[in-house]
């Protein structure tokens, strides 16, 4: 929550979001961000912040399956209400199938791509939309992809190497770890 | 529990006895060293990791920090009354209610959780507002009226020297002068005299921040029966217990830490913090639980981030590149406060001696107080710029020596199991393997000076603690400790104080208990971090969890194992000795068909000895180090690092790109093999931006005849940090010298491999370009300043010229070992103070 804003605690007003193919009814403050219905109204903190001005790429979710910053997405904007149908938010809660980790999950897991994990939601969706559009992307396309989510942990190296295994996981191969990304040279 | 707890009984066989098992063979492992997932890797990928700010409570209140717009100066009066009058605020506190101060060090308890009476820098927090939800509480902090006095603001070492008055604090050395070190170690002069080669170089290594991607957060919540819980995002819950019982002036016992997994620390999150102290008394003022997050720029006031350090180095050596002797001086910007200033300007000198020998060295440093936001520990606390300077160093004196950098380092390492003149002692020591496999990965001796213009090799090493060796408190106790329950159902729980900041310690407790006891470890329950329910551990900082938990871990483990195995060699009719845990049985060596599972195992054992349950414990071994001061710089082992930096510059510009890196770390032992690729790999990132990008620094400007002296990025877009489009491709090796002192040989992994990254590309770019930088960030302005000056005929070289002249005290002379020294001082035969350096 941003310290600049003025007037405190408009009146809040009713929407629909549709997130994971689920949809919930939410009275919210019309200035609120789809960051904070998600994480507050709908308490889905998988979502999280590193700075709530469109800086670090960790707030990232899906909408209409392209990532978003969602600390900049005001909720309004994705609401369904009078005047149109809710847009489908993805999020890292939905991205297992039940208890089957995605194949980024899986890889993110298998790697250590995911040190402290708070930045981990954000690169896993903007992967998925990533492989979504292009099932096997080469290491450039992947760092440009990746290039508005901020990691401070790993060096980001670890996470190209997850993408990669997760990408020939979902193409059908049965990829193992390259015996440098887990021992070294 | 096991009878004994404390004392003597902890270390029940020494290192030297192998008790820590270094020596075990990698195929007799089944959990350590394999590249497992984490404990937690399913609960991370899931999103659902408790951070601290994912956490609400019934009846929750938003606590929101006012703070200082003011440098430096008084505070006249503040007027809370249109603020408490505000719709849905429910409380204000101010820093008169919270008399007693804080702070990390014992030496320096100099905050408060509220300003009283005077600010210290722009973001000095000034009172707390708690409100219904959040907004009101930023509005009612704007409505709160500050009638700031302005006093003189200091911006730099130089000015606090130059401004012994008004003091920033009314403690410290003199004036404005936080600290002063002097310490002496041989005889330098003789050194030089000695030397064939004599140079001095001066350095200057910008500050800059650690930048987790979590903000600070915590939910503080004090109930009925006037206990307080705090759930914070803590590297250190342990001290930041201690802080609020002499805060809140309550007893221990009615303080509970809890530290939630952090989304990053790096240092960062290692001081007790006014948030979190006045979240907790704003809980029990008003009788809620109250939930304080920062935001990004609080963060980057809350700081404590990399120390701006100026240095003087000057070294003698032979031809062959011997160092005879080494005269380190080191001046720290230390911000508003004291943090771990004292630590940290000790460690600017204590490190130099572990890499190389080094015969003679003198030592001094200086802290000042700034009006800046505290600086403190970041990854590499305080060794990171002296290291910077000394392979800079190194690496001009191969060249005048026309020596190969690489060779002559190898040549004159420091050796294993020996003392250095400043009582370090050197365990396991991997630095030529490290050197040689990156100068094998590189094609070094092929490349080095032979690629055309513009394009050039860096190499530089390093050696970082696998803990301190002393608590930051003085105290006799374990620096780590480890309760285990066995139940029934074969369960083992692991209990523990250490704090998972994602460098993966609660996977290290579980590969240890499951490698003894022969269990999957993704099997155990991990309980870390509570100090109601753990044995304490200090905290995660110095790179100390993996060697020290670990022992710990190990020790309780052994335990369990005896008292299961006593119950089993009975019911199975086999002797204790030939008993084997593994796979979640125990088993007949001779004959494993006679087994039982563990669960099995577990209820012999509770027929026979009642519940179980053991302890297990960690206190590094004493020091060799007996002078004052010499508490910093021992640890139980030595990590080593070298890298070797490609770039590609472009001399018309200066800008630059870093292809490649190839860095090997001695880790002494993996207990996960890709979590320490992990941490190196982070950690070469990190240096990374340190070295291209990262400074915390700060404007200053006259508006209206003031002057205004502000953080020039307090966020994360000024701030720039690498983006993965930046990071180069990194060829790692991990080698592996096992040190007796660590689990199964293991040492730290997090913060080592930062150090050499900063050097190698300043190496690198003279490879290049023929300019030397000894300035850190290495910007390609710098880079372009430089070849302009070398253009026009003059320095081929962007630096500093000369430190501030200083007062120096006498110094605390120190014989080295090879002098007779029995690591005391003695006293001192030097002249009185004597001014040195320049024009300051
Ligand atoms: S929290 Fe949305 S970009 Fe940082
Ligand atoms: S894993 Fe910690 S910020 Fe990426």
């Amino acid at each position: 929550m941003s310290p600049h804003s003025e007037s405190p605690t408009p009146a809040k007003q009713l929407g629909v979001f549709h997130v994971n193919g689920e949809t919930h009814e939410v009275a919210f403050a019309p200035h609120h961000t789809l960051l904070e219905v998600l994480r507050e109204d709908l308490g889905l903190t998988g979502t999280t912040h590193g700075c709530e001005l469109g800086e670090c790429g960790t707030c990232t979710v899906l909408v209409d399956g392209t990532p978003v910053l969602s600390c900049l997405t005001l909720a309004l904007e994705v609401a369904g209400g009078a005047d149109g149908d809710p847009r489908p938010i993805e999020t890292i809660e939905g991205l297992a199938d039940g208890p089957n980790l995605h194949p980024l999950q899986d890889a993110f897991a298998d790697l250590g791509a995911s040190q402290c994990g708070y930045c981990s939601s954000g690169f896993m969706l903007t992967a998925n939309a990533l492989l979504r559009d292009d099932p096997a992307p080469d290491r450039a396309k992947i760092r440009t992809a990746l290039a508005g989510n901020i990691c401070r942990c790993t060096g980001y190296v670890k996470i190209f190497e997850a993408v990669e295994l997760a990408a020939a996981r979902l193409r059908g191969e049965a990829r193992q770890p390259a015996r440098e990304t887990l021992y070294g040279s | 529990m096991a009878a004994e707890s404390n004392g003597a009984a902890n270390q029940p066989g020494t290192a030297d006895q192998g008790y820590y098992r270094h020596d075990t063979p990698q195929q007799d492992l089944r959990v350590i060293g394999k590249p497992l997932r984490k404990v937690d890797a399913r609960t991370k990928v899931t999103g659902r990791t408790g951070y601290a700010d994912n956490l609400s409570l019934p009846r929750m209140v938003y606590m929101k920090l006012l703070r200082s717009t003011q440098a430096h100066a008084r505070i006249r009066s503040i007027d809370t009354s249109a603020a408490a009058a505000m719709p849905g605020v429910v409380g204000i506190l101010l820093g008169s209610e919270l008399p007693n101060q804080f702070g990390i060090l014992p030496v320096s308890n100099d905050e408060h959780t509220l300003a009283i009476d005077r600010v210290r820098f722009v973001g000095d927090p000034v009172a707390a507002v708690a409100a219904l939800d959040e907004e009101t509480a930023w509005a009612a902090c704007r409505a709160i009226v500050v009638d700031y006095e302005p006093l003189p603001v200091i911006g730099s070492p130089a000015e606090a020297l130059a401004t012994p008055e008004p003091r920033i604090h009314d403690y410290g050395d003199e004036g404005n002068v936080h600290k002063y070190v002097n310490l002496q170690f041989g005889d330098v002069e003789r050194g030089f005299a000695e030397s064939d080669l004599v140079r001095q170089d001066v350095f200057f290594f910008e500050g800059n921040t650690h930048l987790p991607m979590e903000q600070h957060a915590c939910l503080a919540d004090y109930d009925k029966d006037h206990k307080v819980t705090i759930h914070s995002s803590t590297q250190t819950p342990h001290y930041l217990h201690k802080a609020l019982t002499k805060v809140l002036a309550m007893p221990a016992s009615n303080i509970r830490v809890i530290a939630c997994p952090n989304g990053g620390g790096f240092g960062g999150k290692s001081d007790p913090f006014n948030h979190e102290v006045a979240a907790c008394a704003m809980s029990r003022k008003i009788g809620r639980p109250v939930k304080c997050s920062l935001t990004r720029e609080e963060v980057f006031h809350c700081h404590r981030g990399r120390h701006p350090v100026l240095m003087k180095a000057k070294i003698g050596v032979r031809k062959d590149g011997e160092i005879q002797a080494l005269d380190f001086e080191s001046h720290l910007d230390g911000g508003a406060f004291g943090s771990y200033g004292v630590a940290s300007t000790f460690y600017t000198g204590a490190l130099q001696t572990v890499t190389y020998q080094l015969k003679n060295y003198h030592f001094r440093g200086a802290r000042y107080f700034t009006n800046k936001a505290p600086c403190g520990p970041k990854r590499g606390h305080g060794t990171v710029q002296p290291r910077f300077a000394l392979e800079c160093l190194l690496d001009k004196v191969a060249c005048d020596l026309d020596l190969d950098p690489a060779e002559m380092r190898l040549r004159h390492l420091a050796k294993r199991g020996e003392l250095t003149a400043n009582f370090m002692r050197i365990g396991s020591m991997g630095l030529g393997e490290c050197i040689e496999k990156v100068v094998a990965g590189s094609g070094w001796k092929e490349r080095r000076g032979k690629l055309p213009f513009g394009r050039g090799l860096g190499l530089a090493c390093s050696s970082y603690l696998s803990g301190a060796g002393l608590p930051i408190y003085w105290n006799a106790m374990p620096h780590s400790g480890v309760q285990l329950q066995l139940d029934r159902s074969g369960l083992v729980t692991v209990f523990c104080g250490s704090t998972d900041i994602g460098q993966g310690s609660m996977s290290v407790l579980a590969y240890v208990v499951a490698e003894v006891l022969g269990l999957d470890p993704m099997k155990l329950r991990i309980v870390t971090a509570d100090t109601d329910l753990t044995p304490v551990d200090l905290g995660s900082y110095s790179s100390r969890v993996t060697l020290m938990t670990g022992n710990a871990a190990m020790q309780a483990a052994e335990r369990a194992k005896e008292i299961v195995a006593a119950a089993v060699a009975e019911k199975l009719e086999v002797p204790k000795s030939n008993l084997v845990f593994a796979d979640e049985h125990v088993f007949d060596a001779a004959d494993p068909s006679r087994r039982m599972s563990f669960a099995e195992a577990v209820i012999a054992a509770e027929a026979k000895f009642g519940t179980v349950g053991t302890v297990g414990s960690y206190k590094p071994p004493r020091s060799a180090a007996r002078f004052k001061g010499g508490g910093v710089g021992p640890s139980p082992s030595y990590s080593y690092t070298a890298a070797v930096v490609e770039i590609e510059v472009d001399p018309e510009t200066g800008q630059y790109t870093i292809p490649k890196i190839w860095v090997a770390h001695d880790v002494g032992r993996s207990i996960n093999a890709a979590l320490v690729m992990g941490q190196i790999e982070g950690s070469v990132y990190m240096g990374l931006g340190e070295a291209t990008m990262e400074e915390s620094a700060y404007r200053d400007r006259s508006h209206k005849g003031k002057r205004v002296f502000l953080h020039n990025q307090p966020s994360m877009l000024d701030y720039k940090s690498p983006l993965a489009v930046d990071m180069p491709e990194v060829v790692t090796y991990i080698v592996e010298d096992h040190d007796p002192n660590g689990p199964w040989g293991a040492k730290e992994a997090g913060q080592g491999p930062l150090l050499p990254i900063m050097p190698a590309v300043a190496n690198a770019v003279f490879d290049a370009v023929g300019v030397r930088i000894d300035t850190n960030p290495i910007t390609p302005e710098r880079i372009f300043a430089a070849l302009q000056s070398k253009a026009k005929g003059g320095e081929a070289r962007f630096g500093p010229s000369d430190v501030p002249a200083v007062a120096w005290p006498e110094p605390r002379v120190v014989p080295p070992p090879w002098e007779g020294g029995d690591g005391k001082e003695v006293a001192s035969d030097a002249p009185a103070p004597t001014r040195s350096g320049g024009k300051g």
